[in-house]
């Protein structure tokens, strides 16, 4: 098994035509996602990477059975697009857009709360479920089908991860980017309570980052109801206070959102919390007892 | 973005909140201007982006317009430090001269985002004058929060439940109540990521004014407000960060002296977090992004060596959708054209790392390679001894 994405997830991308979409969408294919169409208005009846194309999301829906999106459309426009999937009746719907405005956010997580979709992002490489599906934006060939599931607030640090992970011998079951944004659709605890409940993931990777106290949440969740090992990494332990460290939602405020408060959490609740990310596979393996 | 108090008054003025009459003065003579525009008896407060002036000595009061203008003699062009300007302090270009008022009490008020609940949440508490952040660690209950509906915006009952709450007197919640509604309006409309008004104050003849103001924009969402992005203020920023500004790169200078190049926030951080643990010091963090080109690269390691603290480079990329081979014909494209002659490692993995090594091996310069984090950390240190 895998959370959230598997071999059945059938796929819509909004922002087909643009280069971004057009782009990742072939990846996402050549990778074997089942892409059913893609959403660009004005652009409805035509073809695209040997796909229909249509002007809404319900449309496409309605035609093609789709269950999920991924989107690639402007930070402008990204909001209104998670709220069109959502209405539309998507299940899963991927936002991949960086550089939404955070007001944006809030109307379309007001949104939300009133559909029956869940969210992941914005601002992330999307999910992948080694060997079945990938939506998103993360290379491919560094992935192998397994039991581990990795969350992680960073793209290319979560790539790190993995990698370590695969050449450790040590698949994955589903990694999911959840965003470096203030505001996301899926935070870490949502992400480590479906592990807990997947009988394939036999352990999950936690990363984290300054900002925020999603981390701290999410360790006393594990604290209370997570019998995998889980091992961790929080990025920022050296960012000075007041800056905002690339991410929108990547900023240690006044004395909340330090990485050392975090990493204490974690270790509270008997998470594994690596020192350098150079550690991360090599612990996982030792939880494993491998 | 920051934009400065004399700024942020203004706008809030705009949307209905009550502020102190003031002007902003760039010299002595406009500041002796104002001082007597206002009657002579004028506090005089340094613009900067930083917090903690008046124990800098950054806010005077002036009984004159004369006094007025020997304050704004010493202030203008003094290094003013504060808690939160780091050492090195800022320069002081701009004053705001302000009427003075009679204060009865000082309360707070603050805009924030709430990640949790996913809403902004206006704060209200009558421990007014001094840090927030004390008071939510000392006494986290004088802090009130009302939660926000979008698109319904801030309501009557929760701006009476805020002003009953801080204990104002029946005559002063109407006032306090339309400042509020104000304040929420001009936060929502200009797409700010904080605003604060701390103190808030209750004047002896019962009315509410924003004696201070503070107030950060969403730079995310800049793009649909023209007219705050010329509030931006480049002498409040470090001129190496403003130049990568200018390429797109998200660079942030640090007091260490090893560069870092990264692609990815989060890697990045991490960087500079494995550099410390290796025993050596960050000098920057440098995100370039997920499909930086040859010209970027070029432009990173410009920035980059610009900083004369700058003892050695580590360059770290997990290649994705930026590939391997691009990044290192860039780099050495960059370091030849650059005559760069500091020390650099270099560490890749991902898309195309095979010959990305290859361009690396055969360019004949004195590139360092790591086989991961913790060796490329190991070797950067070690180089910048």
């Amino acid at each position: 098994m895998s959370i959230l994405a598997n071999e059945k997830t059938r796929l819509l991308v909004q922002g087909f035509t643009g280069r971004e979409g057009t782009f990742h969408a072939g990846q996402c294919m050549a990778y074997g996602t089942d892409i059913a169409g893609g959403v660009t208005p004005g652009k409805g009846g035509t073809t695209h990477l040997e796909r229909p194309v249509f002007d809404t999301v319900s449309q496409a829906v309605r035609e093609t059975g789709a269950n999920a999106s991924v989107i690639f459309v402007p930070p402008a426009y990204a909001a209104e697009a998670i709220m069109e999937a959502a209405d539309a009746g998507i299940a899963l719907i991927v936002c991949i857009t960086e550089g939404i405005p955070a007001l944006d956010m809030v109307k379309a997580w007001a949104f939300l709360a009133q559909h029956n979709a869940r969210l992941i992002g914005p601002n992330c490489p999307g999910i992948i479920s080694p060997g079945k599906t990938k939506i998103g934006i993360m290379p491919a060939h560094i992935h192998k089908p397994g039991n581990v599931g990795v969350v992680s607030r960073s793209g290319t640090l979560t790539y790190e991860a993995v990698g370590q992970l695969t050449n450790l011998g040590l698949g994955q079951s589903t990694c999911i980017g959840i965003g470096g944004d203030p505001i996301i659709g899926t935070n870490h605890t949502d992400a480590v309570r479906l592990f807990q409940e997947d009988p394939e993931t036999h352990a999950i990777v936690m990363i984290g980052e300054i900002g925020g106290d999603a981390e701290e949440k999410a360790a006393a969740y594990i604290k209370d109801h997570v019998s995998k090992p889980v091992v961790g990494f929080i990025a920022g332990q050296t960012a000075p206070p007041g800056r905002r460290m690339g991410h929108a939602g990547a900023i240690i405020s006044g004395s909340s959102g330090k990485a050392s408060d975090k990493m204490e959490a974690m270790r509270q609740a008997g998470i594994t919390v690596c020192a350098t990310p150079a550690e991360i596979g090599e612990k996982v393996k030792q939880r494993l007892g491998l | 973005m920051k934009i400065h108090e004399y700024q942020a008054k203004a706008i809030l003025a705009h949307y209905g909140v009550p502020v102190p009459k003031g002007k902003v003065a760039f010299s002595v003579e406009e500041a002796e201007a104002a001082a007597k525009e206002l009657g002579g008896s004028v506090v005089v407060k340094a613009q900067i982006h930083a917090g903690g002036r008046g124990k800098g000595g950054g806010v005077k009061l002036a009984r004159t317009a004369d006094e007025a203008a020997g304050i704004a003699r010493k202030m203008l062009g003094m290094t003013l430090v504060t808690p939160q300007t780091g050492p090195q302090g800022r320069v002081v270009k701009r004053l705001l001269v302000e009427e003075t008022l009679p204060i009865d009490r000082e309360l707070y008020l603050g805009v924030v985002l709430d990640r949790a609940l996913g809403r902004c949440v206006l704060m209200a508490s009558s421990e007014g004058g001094m840090d927030i952040e004390e008071v939510a660690a000392h006494s986290p209950e004088k802090i009130l929060k009302e939660a926000i509906v979008p698109g319904l915006g801030l309501t009557g009952f929760q701006a009476r439940k805020l002003a009953f709450g801080m204990g104002l007197p029946a005559a002063a919640v109407n006032g306090a109540v339309a400042a509020m509604t104000a304040l929420m309006s001009a936060y929502e409309a200009m797409d700010a990521s904080l605003a604060e008004i701390n103190p808030f104050i209750l004047t002896k003849d019962g009315r509410t004014v924003a004696l201070d103001a503070k107030i950060n924009l969403d730079d995310n969402a800049l793009f649909r407000h023209k007219d705050l992005i010329e509030l931006r203020d480049l002498n409040e920023e470090d001129p190496l960060e403003v130049e990568a500004s200018m390429f797109n790169l998200n660079y942030i200078k640090l007091d260490g002296n090893i560069a870092c190049m990264v692609n990815g926030a989060g890697l990045a951080m991490a960087t500079m977090d494995i550099i410390k643990y290796a025993g050596g010091s960050p000098a920057n963090f440098l995100d370039v992004g997920g499909g930086a080109n040859a010209e970027q690269i070029r432009n990173a390691f410009r920035i980059l060596l610009a900083d004369l603290h700058v003892k050695a480079v580590l360059i770290n990329i997990f290649g994705g959708i930026l590939r391997c081979d691009t990044l290192a014909a860039g780099v050495v494209a960059a370091a030849r054209e650059l005559n760069v002659q500091t020390p650099v490692v270099i560490r890749m993995e991902g898309t195309n790392v095979d010959q990305g090594r290859q361009i690396l091996a055969e360019s004949g310069l004195n590139f360092t390679v790591a086989a991961g984090m913790k060796d490329a950390a190991e070797k950067v240190v070690r180089l910048a001894q």
